[in-house]
């Protein structure tokens, strides 16, 4: 596609006119370039930092550090396939190598005439209902040949995207076990005007009382986090809703946002009630682009009903609305410090803190950073209080928590369990036959063996932002660490030494390992590795890395010694490897152009 | 101004000042904390992560960590010392570093924190990334192959010369270090010989054109001491 230096200038002036002319937009005038032109000509660049008044190096470091902008066309229609270890256990490379091939095109290259493009993306969030792929970022769910056939069909009859069938866009909630939260009805604005009728100070008191604690992972008390913003000084103080729901294997946020919204929108509001926000942002990843409609709806239904605008109900200084900022393709960009730079239009590198967002956040103000099922949970204690909120799950975890469950079961999706449900109840009833190792809180949580199936899901014992992965007995967990090794890789933000390299030499060892060429020696290495990048990392995820090999080494290494070569150690380098530009200038594939041992790195797969 | 407060470090009192990171405390009291990334002069970026160390147990950055009377920090133990030797060889192996015929060997912080630590070998497979180098400027050359994606010239540029003349782009291991100018080369941008940003680099990348050899390889700073000497002494002639 080439681009008209005109046609770009009026996009260009109409996208800065939409985006009020803000650098703090860049990301999401970005994505609306990409959108338009299947990349981001390297001529808008500095059109667009001359516009927003950034230096060129700034607009350079957002474009290259989020996965759905590309500076070369990724075609008319960009094919992505989810690759999560739940994606690949249901057969997704079969599938993508059968698009290849009809559709001619290699992996992560373009079509020649330029129409389409086929790659892997870290994981979409639809592992209960995968493999899914993502076209033009809209998420296809429950893929198989024949469905992919029909893709093909429909990209080479060049039929837009919005006027493909709709099943194939169907999104099943798979609500499997309904709890307090799930089950309830709820009536918007009723729990904003319920906690205006307690006043800011008394409603505080409830969430206080409640010991709600932050779904995203950390769990830290929602209360203090709120209280520690209200305190702060600033002019200003903003409710960051966190969607970027990445971790693999995790979809309940998609499903409390699909058919949930008010509560997760309400819940903002409350926040804001207390802590004297007037704007509210929710960072959506751009994996559930296809929410984004439905979501604006839902706002202006919710400004309508009052929920949303000027002197909610009737409080005169109570003014508050809602935005929504799309992520790009960042896994990072859940840390909160992380997300709150990818909102300001940056690269999502992590901040040092302190300073923490609750005293400087978005644009330098108190910022409460909270995950969506945190928000939905908050209307309930609006509702009820917190003493009967504390009346569900245990001591320090209290009420329920909502697991996404994937993997080796028959019943997969979500499930809405009170804290301490036992893991061994929640594998019964999503109907895990014979589970070998269950992934807790995805691949930067834990691994755990039938033997500690009796643990709780609870902050004190098994903490997790939702995520449970099931394996049955005939899964490789080397194949589970490897995929997780090169996730990390691909998503690792670059700035700290420990993790931009560190994940970089473990995905390369693991590589090595899965071509039959890893030793002892290489296993040291690994351990030794995850030591370093726990330790020295500078945010959770080059902190948690290494977690999953470590684990599987630990339990199950007979899956990894089984494929060492039986010597003490082989070199790193490969001479046949190494000659692979050459074979490729000369345009030679035959045999003797290679080495009689054909060297390991060749057989790497290279997705 | 609290100036009796003191913490421990490696079992030594250290005094400090309110406000104080813990290298900034160390480095002012002769104790040298290995560190690339941290320049006195400009805001702490915690990103190489060689000044690890264990605050009360815990470990954390000492660039970006404040001190705080009572903390007892670990620094100069075999364990954080065998953590900075593998953050040095990652920092070799992703570049391409060739001491014996770069015009910084000797005055080269990399180079210098390796043989302080005695880092024997890159051990990690050469990523050798293609990394062109820019000559357009008239005085200053930047060899990319070198960079350890620091900062500091970002920072320099940014916060002293007023000029934002450069950038990091790119995530993980394709992270490299951006010219702010449409073609993105140095000869273009409004990058001075006379800019701080030209005179941070702790490595061999960013390095003035027409300077070879003028002190001899074995003469210079590192050569004469080891780094860590170095900082001590530099503590002592600061008073």
């Amino acid at each position: 596609m080439t681009t008209n230096e005109a046609a770009l200038d009026t996009v260009l002036a109409d996208l800065l006119a939409r985006h009020g002319r803000d650098p703090g937009r860049l990301l999401q005038i970005l994505l609306d370039v990409q959108a338009r032109f299947a990349r981001v000509p390297p001529e808008a660049v500095p059109k667009l930092a001359a516009a927003l008044c950034l230096p060129i190096g700034e607009v350079e470091s957002t474009v290259e550090f989020y996965s759905f902008l590309s500076r070369t066309s990724v075609g008319e229609y960009r094919v992505l396939f989810s690759d999560n270890i739940t994606d690949r256990m249901l057969g997704n490379l079969t599938i993508f190598d059968h698009m290849a091939k009809r559709l001619g095109v290699r992996a992560g290259e373009v079509s020649d005439d330029g129409l389409v493009s086929l790659d892997t993306t870290s994981c979409t969030g639809m592992c209960d209902q995968g493999p899914a792929i993502l076209v033009n970022g809209i998420a296809v769910t429950r893929m198989t040949l024949r469905r992919a056939d029909q893709v093909c069909e429909l990209i080479r009859s060049r039929v837009p995207v919005a006027e493909w069938p709709a099943d194939f866009f169907r999104v099943d909630h798979n609500i499997r076990r309904a709890d307090m939260l799930l089950a309830a009805d709820f009536t918007p604005g009723s729990a904003l005007k319920a906690a205006i009728g307690l006043g800011r100070d008394r409603f505080l008191e409830e969430m206080r009382i409640s010991n709600l604690r932050g779904r995203g992972g950390a769990g830290f008390t929602t209360a203090v986090k709120w209280e520690a913003a209200r305190n702060a000084a600033g002019d200003e103080r903003y409710i960051v809703c966190n969607a970027d729901e990445g971790e693999p294997g995790t979809f309940k946020d998609r499903v409390l946002l699909q058919y949930y919204p008010e509560r997760v929108f309400e819940g903002m509001a409350l926040a804001a009630y207390v802590i004297g926000a007037r704007h509210g942002l929710l960072y959506l990843r751009g994996e559930y682009l296809y929410l984004r409609p439905r979501l604006e709806e839902k706002l202006t239904e919710l400004r309508a009903l009052g929920v949303l605008g000027r002197s909610i109900f009737g409080v005169d200084d109570f003014a508050f609305d809602i935005e929504i900022h799309m992520g790009a393709g960042a896994y990072v960009c859940g840390e909160e410090t992380a997300l709150i730079e990818s909102l300001e239009g940056k690269a999502g590198r992590p901040r040092i803190r302190p300073p923490f967002p609750v005293t400087s956040g978005y644009r330098g103000r108190p910022t409460v950073v909270n995950n969506v099922e945190t928000l939905a949970k908050v209307s309930e204690i609006a509702l009820n209080g917190g003493a009967w909120y504390r009346g569900y799950g245990t001591r320090q975890s209290t009420g329920t928590k909502i697991l996404s469950v994937s993997g080796d079961c028959a019943r997969p999706g979500i499930y809405e369990y009170p804290f301490g449900v036992r893991i061994s109840q929640v594998l019964e009833d999503c109907g895990a036959r014979r589970p070998r190792a269950v992934q807790i809180s995805g691949a930067s949580g834990q691994c755990l063996t039938p033997r500690e199936f009796g643990r709780r899901i609870a902050f004190e014992d098994v903490p997790t932002a939702g995520a449970l992965m099931i394996f049955g007995d005939h899964r490789d967990m080397f194949e589970v660490a490897l995929n997780f090794a090169r996730f990390f890789r691909h998503e690792s933000c670059g700035f700290c030494t420990p993790c931009r390299v560190g994940t970089t030499i473990q995905a390369k060892i693991m590589d090595k390992i899965a071509a039959g060429h890893g030793t002892q020696y290489e296993m040291n290495e690994l351990e030794h590795l995850h030591e370093v990048m726990r330790t020295a990392s500078h945010c959770g995820l080059g902190q948690t890395a290494g977690q999953a090999i470590a684990d599987t080494i630990t339990e199950f290494r007979g899956d990894y010694e089984k494929r060492l070569a039986r010597k003490d150690f082989e070199p790193a380098f490969d001479l046949d490897a190494a000659l692979d530009r050459a074979r490729d200038i000369t345009g030679r594939d035959d045999a003797d152009s290679r080495l009689v041992d054909e060297g390991w790195h060749a057989r790497e797969t290279t997705r | 101004m609290s100036d009796d407060a003191t913490f421990m470090l490696d079992g030594r009192p250290i005094r400090f000042v309110a406000g104080q990171s813990i290298l900034e405390a160390a480095t002012a009291a002769g104790t040298f904390i290995p560190n690339l990334c941290h320049h006195p002069e400009f805001k702490p970026h915690g990103s190489c992560k060689l000044c690890t160390v264990k605050v009360n147990g815990r470990a954390s950055s000492a660039c970006t960590t404040r001190a705080r009377a009572g903390q007892e920090v670990a620094s100069d133990t075999p364990e954080l010392n065998r953590h900075r030797r593998t953050l040095l060889q990652m920092l070799f192996v992703e570049g391409n570093h060739f001491c014996p015929g770069c015009e910084k060997s000797g005055n080269c912080r990399l180079q210098a924190l390796a043989y302080d630590l005695e880092m024997l070998n890159p051990h990690y497979e050469h990523f050798y990334p293609p990394r062109p180098i820019d000559a357009s400027h008239p005085d200053v050359l930047i060899d990319f192959n070198r960079c350890i994606l620091c900062a500091l010239c970002v920072r320099a540029s940014r916060d002293v010369d007023g000029k934002s003349v450069f950038a990091l782009a790119g995530r993980g291991t394709a992270q490299h270090l951006v010219v702010d100018c449409p073609s993105g080369k140095l000869g273009d941008s409004d990058f001075a010989m006379t800019d701080k940003a030209a005179a941070v680099c702790p490595v061999g990348a960013i390095l003035p054109k027409r300077v070879g050899f003028s002190v001899p390889i074995g003469e210079r700073t590192f050569d004469v001491e080891p780094i860590s000497a170095h900082a001590a002494h530099a503590a002592e002639t600061r008073g």
